[in-house]
């Protein structure tokens, strides 16, 4: 059951830094975290890794296992070949700050950029009548669990440093559209999503969904309908309107 | 080594970004405090984030039976009525109007068919009372917090051009000291001044000066090995609460999830929610008994049913049967699954059977528990829609903490609040399941408040921070630096994780507490030559280094006092004393450190209000209570049960 695997972990800080070989035990069952937390333990006491819940459901412990961006905590040793030698680098579109561990305030500074929920003014707490079917589409992006792995792999981000000036990424793209289905909201976000946080750089090519750990289907349910409306709104203003009006 | 120190000042400064501390600060905020929310980990990361099955409050939109006072009896049996009852009491009433609020702030739970928020079974619950959001209510709740909080960091951008103004968060910061003013001010006792720390990331030091602080650091499950619990939860803000001189009551009570994953071994402990049981999920023992049925005490046969056919029928039809044992509270649950263990009858791995598959269509358990089904199916290779998993009891949750005024969540230190898990008293000797989100809210609301009433109350006379405070702090912080030699803190931590585990676990016997508090001695001079080695940026070894002096200080008062309290209840059960004790009911143990020790002494509670004791029958309450205690109980046939009207309207529902 346990075997030696070998691994081959970055290790630096901002100034640069290298991969590091490692010969490590791994027992049946464990994930490439255990592995990472094993390293620590017996041969690199200050390996710096983030990390929380070990369950998947935080998005902390972010990185990329063979190139792959992935969660460490739910990928599986057994997912590998034992002879195969596993390379765990940090995220790669984010500034390393020491390890696997990467600077990703980027994500927090686009999340203050989209306005926020906008409440009715007419119901106070506790009158919000919402049916289940409406709500679902939201809930689906609400299950992001900000890993922040597609705004790491998106192309858009990620091969052109200037567009993170004008490019919210998918992440927040979806929780503008997550605002925009939700069927209280009160503000017009449509324009903002074209105008302010760059929805047209966005050219469908679906990497963000390949990589979501908590499978949204990003592209095809948040950001194509997101950009369906905007291309409606153009056309005719009271769509918007109407849409909002009937989902009540 | 430089000790440069980064200087702030705040109204309010709250430790900790899970449910409790943003709600806190949400609060200060709103009352116009400057405020500062500091976490260990990345800002919509806290421990919070984990929280599956849901939030309780009784707002009856499943079955309109429900109410605040029935919220608060179920509270108060499920803690064996060692709970603060005032604290139960604020909560049952607080509860709905704390959910609902969430909404205003953009969050979407599960609806019912009239569009209200839906609402579940759980263990403990009469009603269907947990709002949720499929099995990631936790998640919600994190992240409809930190939205909100973004929210007032726009406004304030709108109005002062920065958008951390007022509300900053200090994300991966830990804090390792709390300062006191010691010059006799306005008061003659110690009163709080600021708060020590330092940047992961970067290691350099931080200093806020603020006249009050907020405790919302969460658990201390990291010192078991078996644990549902996150690296965060090493008790720093109970440990930190003791060294600036306030008390912790309860300790002695963990709750141990009856369901934590047991199979494979890197995943022990990581938990299945109390919903698979909600929803219908029943245990069986390794002969396919649903053995549940021969573990119903004596004290909740009433309310549980005696076959598998009316427990069955329960699901569909509540008023007519009773509910099925699989739901009982947590405690009783985790003890039934351990003795079962014990007799053979255990699953492969050491645990038991929890099985929904034969129980839903397979279409049914992936909407109602898709997080489950996707843990089982990525960490154990299990399809929980085609078979059963197997589980066993998981160090869950500290019901111990600091002991806090109910209705301020002050401490005994002047200007330090706590709420949360760090706090003591609301769930007494057992949590049930979903109370503790609503705890979140409701008491980090009112920490939130009460420390502004506070800062507003000082006025210009703020405490201050002396410089050999901040040095002294600073100095015990590098310090496992100086001994780039010393032991591993990883395998001491080990160590402490197995002591506790084995000698202060889910049964208890004298001799073994004896022996884990040798160990713990042991431990502790052994913890002070622990050593760190390299540079300070983003180093695992020196922060758990400086986490474990906290762990090891909160052990010894789980050891103490689980030693100290020669009965078995909730959370602490001993099998040298096997029952409850009514004359045990009335007292709290209290932790306080003197000269650096834990010290335990013996705490009357204050007896309940009548119109609560009204709440229940005489013949229930005679099971918990003493003769004494029951003279304040209404005459026989006047009134009471559900109806009896309580001192101070309700906020919100009734
Ligand atoms: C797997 C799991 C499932 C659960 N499910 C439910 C459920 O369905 N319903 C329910 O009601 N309860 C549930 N609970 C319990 C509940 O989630 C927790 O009790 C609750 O979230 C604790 O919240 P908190 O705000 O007190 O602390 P946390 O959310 O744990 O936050 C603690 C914060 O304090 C910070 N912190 C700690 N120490 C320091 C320090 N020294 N310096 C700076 N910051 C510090 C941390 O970084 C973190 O931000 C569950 C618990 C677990 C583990
Ligand atoms: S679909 Fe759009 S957002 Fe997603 S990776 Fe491609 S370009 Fe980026
Ligand atoms: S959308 Fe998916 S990949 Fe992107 S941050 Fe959220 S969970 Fe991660
Ligand atoms: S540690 Fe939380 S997602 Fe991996």
């Amino acid at each position: 059951m346990g075997y030696q695997a070998s691994f081959r972990v970055w290790r630096g800080d901002v100034t640069g830094g290298q991969l590091h070989d490692f010969t490590v035990p791994v027992n049946e069952g464990e994930v490439v975290l255990d592995i990472i937390h094993r390293l620590q333990a017996t041969q690199a006491p200050d390996l710096a890794v983030r990390w929380n819940c070990k369950a998947g459901k935080c998005g902390s412990c972010s990185a990329e296992v063979n190139g792959m961006p992935r969660l460490m905590c739910m990928t599986r040793m057994s997912t590998f070949d034992q002879a195969e030698t596993i390379t765990v680098t940090p995220m790669r579109t984010f500034p390393v700050m020491r390890d696997l561990v990467t600077d990703v305030s980027f994500n927090y500074t686009k999340a203050r950029e989209i306005q926020s929920f906008a409440p009715p003014a007419d119901l106070a707490p506790g009158e919000y009548r919402m049916r289940q079917v409406d709500v679902e589409r939201s809930q689906e992006f609400r299950k992001c669990i900000e890993c922040f792995l597609c705004q790491n792999t998106c192309h858009a981000i990620r091969d052109h440093e200037d567009n993170k000036q004008s490019f919210a990424g998918p992440r927040f793209l979806m929780r503008i559209a997550e605002l925009d289905m939700h069927p209280l909201d009160t503000a017009d976000r449509q324009r903002a999503a074209q105008e302010e946080h760059g929805l047209g750089l966005c050219n469908i090519t679906k990497c963000c969904t390949e990589v979501c750990p908590e499978h949204i289907k990003i592209t095809d349910n948040a950001l194509i309908p997101l950009k369906e409306r905007v291309v409606d709104r153009k056309y005719d203003p009271l769509v918007w309107l109407g849409n909002k009006i009937l989902r009540r | 080594m430089t000790t440069q120190i980064e200087r702030h000042e705040y109204d309010v400064v709250v430790v900790g970004a899970g449910g409790a501390g943003l709600r806190a600060a949400i609060e200060a905020a709103e009352a116009g405090k400057r405020t500062a929310v500091i976490s260990k980990s990345l800002f919509g990361k806290a421990h919070t984030v984990m929280a599956e099955g849901g939030i309780a409050a009784a707002m009856g939109n499943v079955n309109s039976a429900d109410s605040w006072q029935v919220h608060f009896r179920d509270t108060m049996r499920g803690g064996k009525f060692l709970n603060n009852w005032r604290m139960a009491e604020l909560h049952a009433q607080e509860a709905p109007q704390r959910v609902w609020e969430l909404e205003t702030y953009g969050a979407l739970f599960d609806r019912t068919k009239d569009g209200t928020i839906s609402q579940r079974n759980f263990g403990g619950h009469e009603y269907p009372r947990l709002a949720h959001v499929g099995d990631r209510t936790g998640l919600e709740l994190i992240r409809t917090l930190q939205q909100k909080i973004v929210s007032l960091q726009q406004e304030d951008f709108a109005a002062h051009g920065d958008h951390e103004a007022r509300l900053r968060v200090f994300a991966e910061c830990t804090i390792t000291e709390l300062l006191l003013d010691t010059s006799a001010g306005a008061t003659d006792v110690p009163t709080i001044a600021g708060a020590f720390g330092y940047r992961r990331e970067t290691g350099d030091f931080l200093l806020f000066a603020a006249p009050a602080v907020i405790l919302a650091t969460g658990g201390i499950g990291k010192s078991f090995t078996v644990t549902s619990n996150s690296w965060e939860y090493t008790g720093d803000g109970h440990a930190l609460a003791l060294r600036a001189g306030a008390s912790l009551i309860n300790m002695e009570f963990i709750q141990f999830h009856p369901t934590g994953m047991v199979w494979p071994p890197s995943v022990k402990g990581v938990l299945v929610t109390e919903s698979v049981r909600g929803d219908g999920g029943v245990l069986r023992n390794s002969e396919g008994t649903r053995f549940m049925f021969d573990y119903v005490p004596e004290v909740f046969r009433a309310q549980y049913a005696d076959t598998e056919a009316e427990a069955d029928r329960w699901y569909a039809d509540q008023v007519d049967n009773k509910r099925p044992p699989e739901l009982l509270p947590r405690d009783e649950v985790a003890r039934a699954i351990n003795a079962e263990v014990k007799a053979g009858r255990g699953s492969p791995h050491g645990g038991v059977f929890l099985d929904v598959s034969t129980r839903l269509p397979a279409a049914e358990i992936m909407r109602r528990l898709p997080s489950m089904h996707h843990q089982f199916k990525e960490l154990a290779d299990v399809d929980i829609t085609a078979e059963p998993m197997e589980v066993g009891p998981t160090c869950h949750y500290v019901m111990g903490g600091v002991e806090v005024d109910p209705d301020t969540a002050q401490s005994r230190v002047p200007g330090l609040f706590a709420a949360g898990e760090v706090a003591g008293g609301m769930h007494g000797s057992n949590r049930l399941g979903g109370n503790s989100l609503s705890d979140l809210l409701v008491f980090g609301r009112r920490a939130g408040a009460g420390a502004a009433a506070y800062v507003d109350a000082l006025g210009d006379d703020r405490p201050t921070i002396t410089e050999a405070d901040a040095e002294q702090a600073s100095a015990a912080a590098v310090g496992p630096f100086e001994r780039p030699d010393g032991e591993s803190p990883y395998a001491l931590h080990q160590e402490l994780q197995q002591t506790m585990n084995d000698l202060v676990g889910i049964i208890r016997r004298a001799d073994e507490i004896e022996q884990a508090l040798h160990r713990l001695a042991d431990l502790r001079k052994r913890a002070e030559r622990v050593g760190a080695r390299g540079g300070r940026h983003y180093h695992p070894g020196w922060h758990l280094a400086l986490d474990l002096r906290n762990m090891l200080t909160v052990s010894e008062c789980v050891a103490m006092a689980a030693l100290e309290r020669t009965e078995s209840r909730g959370g602490h059960t001993r099998d040298d004393h096997p029952g409850m004790d009514t004359e045990w009911r009335q007292y709290l143990l209290t932790c306080v450190l003197r000269d650096g020790e834990v010290t335990i002494t013996k705490q009357q509670q204050p007896p309940m209000r009548p119109d609560l004791l009204d709440l229940f029958e005489k013949a229930e309450l005679a099971k918990y209570l003493t003769e004494p205690e029951l003279t304040g109980h209404r005459k026989p046939g006047a009134g009471g049960g559900g109806t009896a009207a309580a001192a101070g309207t309700p906020e919100g529902h009734n």
